[in-house]
């Protein structure tokens, strides 16, 4: 079987015009690669979609350190993950006592009304002796840093909530495709 | 406590934990000029760890020295841009 390229040249030469159009495209080439070199900065976009008081953390403490390494980050906040942006209710998100095989305690005690006040009573305590941030101090943190915190607005209706009820700074009028967009351009994703 | 460093400016983050000994390097370190040096004070064992990744991963900053006793641990962070 013949491996000879019908598209080659027949004396083996390049004319000038051939020549021409490949610098321009190693130029073309070159230049997208400086490019890409350039753009050190990486990228991370969280969705949040908890509304408990220990899951609260995760993706602040990452957005916060991620921000102060540099690097360009959104967090969606979506279902339940929007109440950490509400200004009343980031306040009084609460800890199940129900279904966290490491509370010391049985389901059937923990589902008994009053169990979750108590477990996130102390919870809050442990946070407050550790002198670990609020979750007030991680927003306000992280909007400082630049940290885009977005609240889903689909979810913001779903949930009869109003646009101002949310922190300053909060990003409103978002939907999924801007997730997504910012996921694909993301060196890290995470969903928490 | 004296240092051999020519220190600029002492962040003291005595008694706070992750994040904010990172964090909070991370802002007044943007308030220094190219060549000076913060020292960085904490109680939290974990800004040992922390600091060291935080300074390999940002451009702009290198980390000189981590000193560590009495339960204190002191970080120096210099700007170089």
């Amino acid at each position: 079987m013949s491996t000879d390229n019908p598209s080659a040249s027949v004396d083996g030469e390049i004319d000038a015009d051939e020549l021409l159009a490949l610098r321009e495209r190693v130029d073309e080439l070159e230049a997208s690669v400086a490019e890409m070199d350039d753009d050190s900065g990486k990228k991370m976009t969280i969705i949040a979609t908890q509304g408990t008081f220990d899951m609260a953390y995760p993706p602040l403490i990452l957005a916060s350190t991620a921000a102060a390494f540099d690097w360009d980050v959104v967090v969606f906040h979506t279902f339940w993950g929007l109440d950490i942006l509400h200004e009343e209710n980031s306040k009084n998100l609460k800890l199940s006592a129900v279904g966290n095989p490491n509370m010391p305690m049985p389901n059937a005690v923990a589902a008994l009304p009053g169990m979750d006040a108590m477990a996130t009573k102390m919870m809050r305590k442990r946070i407050d002796d550790n002198d670990t941030a609020t979750v007030e101090e991680l927003i306000d943190l992280s909007i400082q840093q630049g940290v885009d915190l977005q609240a889903c607005q689909m979810t913001i209706e779903l949930m009869g909530y109003d646009e101002d009820e949310f922190y300053d700074g909060v990003t409103t009028g978002v939907g999924a495709a801007t997730a997504i967009q910012h996921m694909a351009e993301s060196d890290v994703q995470l969903l928490v | 406590m004296s240092s051999e460093y020519d220190t600029t400016e002492t962040l003291d983050v005595k008694g706070q934990s992750c994040p904010m000994p990172v964090v909070k390097t991370k802002q007044s370190i943007d308030d220094l000029e190219a060549g000076e040096i913060l020292e960085v004070v904490a109680t939290d064992s974990g800004s040992m760890s922390d600091i060291q990744g935080w300074a390999t991963g940002t451009d702009g900053v290198e980390l000189l020295d981590q000193v560590e006793g009495d339960g204190i641990y002191t970080h120096y962070v210099k700007s170089t841009e």
